[in-house]
């Protein structure tokens, strides 16, 4: 008992002073370079200090406090840095563009169903005009009868910025929502994509019929592009996650999983930073009567352009080219 | 309690314990009051603040919208993936429950992680107060829920160090020995668990082993005495 005692008193001081160069080193502003090299000597001989003293009582709190000290050893030495403007910028240059590269085919299928969906939607409306019920509202009916969209005067009715506010808050919604119901082996995915296409291409056909669709095509025209790209790659993340579940190949279903979700977040997030954009769109251009068709047009198909740069990983490149160039 | 094993360079594994779900639950249910009181004071402040006649509130509904609701909608929506970004895993409700989120590998998890775990909220909330979670947690080996298993993450005991108790922990081990201190300790923490019989003998043992006999003292005082003794 002596002994463990005096080795106790003797290693104290080694045990605080170690702790303090974690804390200067983890939380200081720039850590000293003798403190750094502190804790690269001091991480075996904590360890040596932790097996002896789990050996000797397991569950003492002087055995837990050095636990403690050894993990926070651990980290400091092989934690990766945070560095977020490094981080963010990746998830834009770097990551966002390989998930896009390695879910092309979903992106493909998916674009797939969501117009085949639109096709049966407008067949259908286009049929059996009564059945427009079941993808718009009645208000919405009996507007577009009375030969006005429902988009008429809507600034009349709510300012830009909180119509912009909604409508993001709203897509970021079901982008979110088009990736996590992908849990339901992709079928969760596949529903929401194909009720969304089916009413896309339905409301279109109503309004068609009413010699609407025109209008309603330069109300969608400057955010409609990047917002369905936006939601049909949300849908291929989805599936991805539902596939990684129903065919998760060498690897535990669970790993399979975690694997498609981290290649989908990236992706995800730089989507709904676009859709973020393409709410304002909506709330401040595709309202106002002031913006003729070319424009909406233009606007349209440069954000989505830039979408595409995006994520082809061509800004990537152009950013790797310039630094180059600069040094 | 299970235990998440990382091995080290050293050879010496770094063991941390798994929250389970009455661990997890008390976290969440302390963070949602923090969030729920912090979007209701939002709305307090601003009503206060907005609702004078000709203020931006006397409008109606769209400056009520955006001074009131959305700020509201964004406290109590955005309080766990910022703070778990921010506090590198843990939330307030976390560190009063002495729990974090880490990495399979005990490391601190990235952003993207944070919000992979946050999204399948979504999931885990279904189709009511957390029912989904709430058996997943139960199910599942390590007690986690969807989003953890989605992002890789687990829920551990992780207490803040705390240099007034380990300075008390040293002067007892410097005075008894780690072992004999450790048994004190432990008598002290599991006092209310054990049956008054048992704890007072194991009690009388220890205190007359240190050289410290208790005599007639009574159960409390024989409590005082060992914390005294741990101390």
């Amino acid at each position: 008992m002596r002994e463990t005692a005096k080795w106790i008193e003797g290693r104290l001081p080694v045990w605080r002073e170690v702790a303090r160069q974690v804390e200067a080193v983890e939380h200081g502003r720039a850590a000293a370079a003798a403190d750094v090299l502190g804790i690269v000597r001091a991480y075996p001989e904590i360890a040596r200090d932790l097996a002896l003293a789990r050996a000797l009582a397991p569950n003492a709190p002087l055995t837990r406090r050095l636990e403690r000290l050894y993990l926070a050893l651990h980290r400091s030495l092989f934690e990766r840095p945070r560095r977020l403007g490094h981080d963010l910028a990746s998830l834009f240059l770097r990551d966002a563009p390989a998930a896009a590269r390695s879910l092309a085919w979903h992106i493909v299928w998916v674009t797939a169903l969501f117009f085949a969906s639109a096709t049966a939607g407008a067949w259908l409306v286009n049929q059996y005009p009564e059945v427009v019920g079941l993808f718009a509202s009645e208000a919405m009916i009996e507007q577009v009868q009375a030969g006005r969209l429902w988009t008429d005067g809507l600034l009349n009715v709510l300012p830009s910025s909180v119509l912009a506010v909604n409508i993001f808050t709203n897509n970021i919604t079901v982008a979110v929502f088009a990736l996590v119901v992908g849990i339901f082996y992709g079928l969760g995915t596949a529903y929401i994509v194909g009720m969304n296409g089916m009413m896309l291409g339905a409301v279109f056909s109503y309004t068609a019929q009413h010699g609407l669709a025109i209008r309603l095509f330069e109300f969608v025209a400057a955010h409609g592009f990047v917002e369905l790209s936006v939601i049909m790659i949300a849908g291929a993340c989805g599936v991805s996650l539902g596939e990684a579940l129903a065919r998760p190949g060498h690897l535990t279903r669970s790993e399979a999983f975690r694997r498609a979700t981290g290649r989908a977040i990236p992706l995800l997030v730089v989507c709904c930073a676009f859709l973020v954009g393409a709410g304002l769109i909506e709330g401040y251009v595709s309202p106002n009567p002031a913006y003729p068709l070319w424009a909406r047009l233009a606007i349209g198909l440069a954000y989505l352009g830039l979408l595409i740069v995006v994520l082809s990983g061509a800004l990537d490149r152009l950013v790797r080219r310039e630094s180059r160039a600069a040094a | 309690m299970d235990i998440l094993r990382i091995p080290t360079v050293t050879g010496v594994d770094i063991e941390l314990s798994i929250a389970g779900t009455g661990g997890r639950s008390y976290a969440f249910v302390i963070d949602w009051h923090i969030r729920a009181l912090l979007a209701l004071g939002w709305v307090f402040a601003a009503v206060l603040l907005f609702r004078q006649p000709g203020g931006p509130l006397a409008s109606g509904g769209a400056s009520a919208y955006l001074l009131v609701g959305a700020p509201a909608a964004l406290l109590y929506s955005l309080y766990h993936p910022v703070l778990e970004i921010a506090m590198r895993g843990r939330t307030p409700g976390k560190r009063i429950a002495g729990v974090r989120i880490v990495r399979r590998d005990g490391g601190i998890p990235s952003a993207v992680q944070l919000l992979v775990r946050n999204l399948f909220r979504l999931i885990d909330s279904l189709p009511f107060m957390y029912c989904v979670g709430l058996v997943a947690t139960m199910l599942t080996r390590q007690s986690v829920r969807i989003g953890d298993i989605a992002a890789g993450t687990l829920l551990v005991y992780d207490e803040e160090s705390d240099s007034a108790l380990d300075d008390a922990v040293s002067r007892g081990v410097g005075r008894l020995g780690l072992e004999r201190a450790s048994l004190a300790g432990e008598l002290v923490a599991r006092w209310r668990d054990l049956r008054p019989a048992v704890r007072v003998a194991l009690a009388r043992r220890l205190l007359a082993d240190v050289g410290n006999p208790p005599g007639d003292a009574d159960e409390p005082e024989l409590r005082t005495m060992l914390e005294d003794l741990a101390r």
